[in-house]
């Protein structure tokens, strides 16, 4: 018999600390089915970033290091270099990779080094308690844009992929989406793509996945889901933004 | 051992860190240290390193955090303002118990500074590198070959405490040529593995490199356990040097650079007819307290003599509790005292002669 689900290897089985209705959850199981499926367990170096998901390294059962804030893709280039065999990844939030953290995935992108990123991207700082992100749409309430984001005083959503996909370093950069299951399909496909795109040495690849937070969009989870997909996809549209020759 | 050759104190302390088994760098240029970068970026290919130019101090010491987490022996190296950025990576690393090697080739401040020689890191060396309760190892050379001599020894405390080692050595120490002669190299692969770094865990239970602890308890715990090791290190890793001290009455106090001009001082002043005698702290962290609280018997005055304001004289006046007067000489801003300079200080403090 064929099994078709279940709960994966790569998961320890630690509850996870995410508020209802956040898609981390979801991202996490699709990161360790991929593990699992390309059966990475015993050769995964995870990176954890700083933000909602810091204790990322509670939930991946893999080798996992702590990064500090926006430091992830420099970390997981030390642990890469010394372990060129291994497979590397970085989950790195929206404040993490697309504020603080932008000289370092530029230029481990731009290196072309061989890890791979899951960026989650809610459109604002969560675990600091909901702040305005450089990721934060036009018009966006948060706690430090209150009367909605302006773009004349706060700058513009800024569009990490596609910044990336213009780097020589880059192999294969999508953005996908998790509101729903066949968007959630489409996700896992798109990770386990980039994994592959590691493991084949073509360069460095990220995914960025359109994520969703209630608590500090002040949303039920439903209506949450609803805004990520009439909002954030008109900003931040959904596919593969650039793939490498030969690849499906 | 090898012949002596003729080294530049940056290039001499690169060939060092490849001899101690080193294969890692990650590193961005600053003056006066760019030659040991460079040194490496020359050799690493030879003997199968890895020399990373990142695109910051900040993304080279979070490099150096990920290769320490993954085991390897690792440096970079740096110079005051560069320190300064590096400091975040290195809390991180203090934090998570992992070993690495850094040097500062240290220059003038604050801020962008000079490029001359300086020691006023030493208050950041050795106290407040960065956030949290943590301390580095910090040694101290005063000359190339005891530059190259503490370069390899560093690796090995850095991996006997799982701590970062801070090498402190000003644009001279960096900048001069001097004979140096070489220990045998360090083959890596001989050296015993790191069951605790993270290579993908196969057939073990998962590695977890983190210096995150939410329950303030744990973290007192972690901490508690930090200042076990850091006691350790002041039983077991104490260095320094003492000269003339056994009929001295007066003590300079003097490390790196100042410490040979304070040398040149001490043999003027004695054809004078000055006993002065030098207690040179090889290891800044942990300070040699015990000689200098043990000499303030016996000795009537201590000068402290630093490239900087008044940074290490703290520790001295610490050491001496009290029993004696301690004087202090300084230049700064990337200003060498001369040892003129310092015969005067000497004759204020013995009186005429």
């Amino acid at each position: 018999m064929k099994k078709v689900a279940g709960y994966p290897d790569s998961l320890t089985d630690k509850q996870f600390h995410y508020c209802p209705g956040c898609t981390h959850g979801i991202i996490h199981r699709l990161v360790a089915e991929v593990i699992d499926e390309l059966d990475l367990k015993e050769k995964t170096i995870g990176v954890a970033p700083v933000g909602c998901s810091v204790l990322a390294y509670e939930y991946f059962d893999v080798d996992m290091h702590e990064a500090s804030h926006g430091r992830a893709p420099a970390v997981a280039t030390g642990i890469k270099r010394v372990h060129p065999d291994k497979f590397v990844f970085t989950y790195q939030g929206d404040g993490d990779l697309a504020s603080i953290g932008t000289a370092e995935i530029v230029h481990a992108a731009n290196r072309g080094e061989l890890i791979s990123t899951v960026f989650v991207n809610n459109a604002i700082y969560g675990m600091t308690g909901g702040q305005m992100a450089p990721t934060s749409l036009e018009g966006q309430r948060t706690t430090t844009s209150p009367f909605g984001r302006d773009v004349k005083e706060a700058g513009f959503p800024i569009k990490m992929s596609e910044m990336l996909t213009e780097l020589d370093g880059s192999a294969y950069i999508a953005r996908v989406s998790v509101h729903d299951p066949k968007h959630i399909r489409k996700a896992k496909k798109a990770i386990k793509k980039s994994f592959e795109i590691q493991l084949e040495g073509k360069g460095f690849s990220l995914v960025e996945v359109l994520s969703t937070c209630p608590t500090n969009w002040g949303m039920k989870p439903l209506d949450a889901i609803e805004w990520l997909k009439n909002n954030m996809i008109k900003t931040y549209p959904l596919g593969d933004l650039k793939t490498p020759e030969g690849v499906e | 051992m090898g012949k002596k050759t003729l080294m530049k104190g940056n290039e001499a302390i690169a060939e060092a860190a490849i001899r101690a088994g080193c294969r890692y760098f990650f590193g961005y240029p600053i003056t006066p240290q760019s030659e040991l970068p460079a040194y490496l970026a020359r050799k690493f290919p030879e003997v199968g390193g890895t020399f990373l130019q990142a695109e910051s101090e900040v993304a080279a010491s979070n490099m150096v955090y990920g290769a320490a987490g993954a085991g390897a022996r690792v440096l970079t190296s740096s110079s005051s303002p560069g320190i300064s950025l590096k400091a975040e990576g290195i809390s991180y690393i203090a934090g998570a118990e992992l070993p690495a090697v850094i040097i500062n080739i240290m220059r003038g401040g604050p801020g962008l500074g000079t490029i001359q020689p300086s020691q006023a890191d030493y208050f950041q060396a050795t106290k407040g590198m960065a956030h949290g309760d943590f301390y580095l190892t910090v040694l101290a050379p005063s000359s190339v070959q005891e530059a190259v001599d503490l370069t390899m020894d560093a690796f090995d405390i850095a991996d006997k405490y799982r701590n970062p080692v801070l090498i402190v050595g000003d644009g001279i120490i960096g900048q001069m040529m001097e004979p140096v002669e070489f220990k045998d190299p360090i083959d890596p692969d001989d050296l015993p593995k790191k069951e605790w770094a993270t290579d993908g865990a196969k057939g073990r239970e998962r590695n977890i490199i983190n210096s995150l602890a939410l329950d303030p308890h744990d973290l007192e715990d972690h901490n508690l356990k930090l200042k076990a090791k850091y006691d350790r290190m002041k039983e077991e890793e104490v260095r320094y040097e003492e000269l003339y001290t056994e009929d001295a009455d007066i003590i300079i106090v003097a490390y790196g650079t100042t410490a040979r001009i304070a040398t040149s001082a001490i043999e003027m002043a004695r054809k004078d007819g000055y006993k002065v005698g030098l207690i040179r702290p090889i290891t800044l962290f942990p300070f040699p307290s015990d000689i200098i609280n043990e000499t303030a018997d016996r000795v009537e005055n201590f000068l402290t003599v630093e490239m900087s304001l008044g940074q290490m004289v703290e520790d001295v006046k610490l050491a001496v509790s009290g029993k004696k007067p301690v004087h202090f000489y300084g230049r700064t801003g990337g200003v060498v005292p001369s040892p003129e300079e310092i015969v005067e200080e000497i004759e204020k403090i013995g009186g005429e002669r």
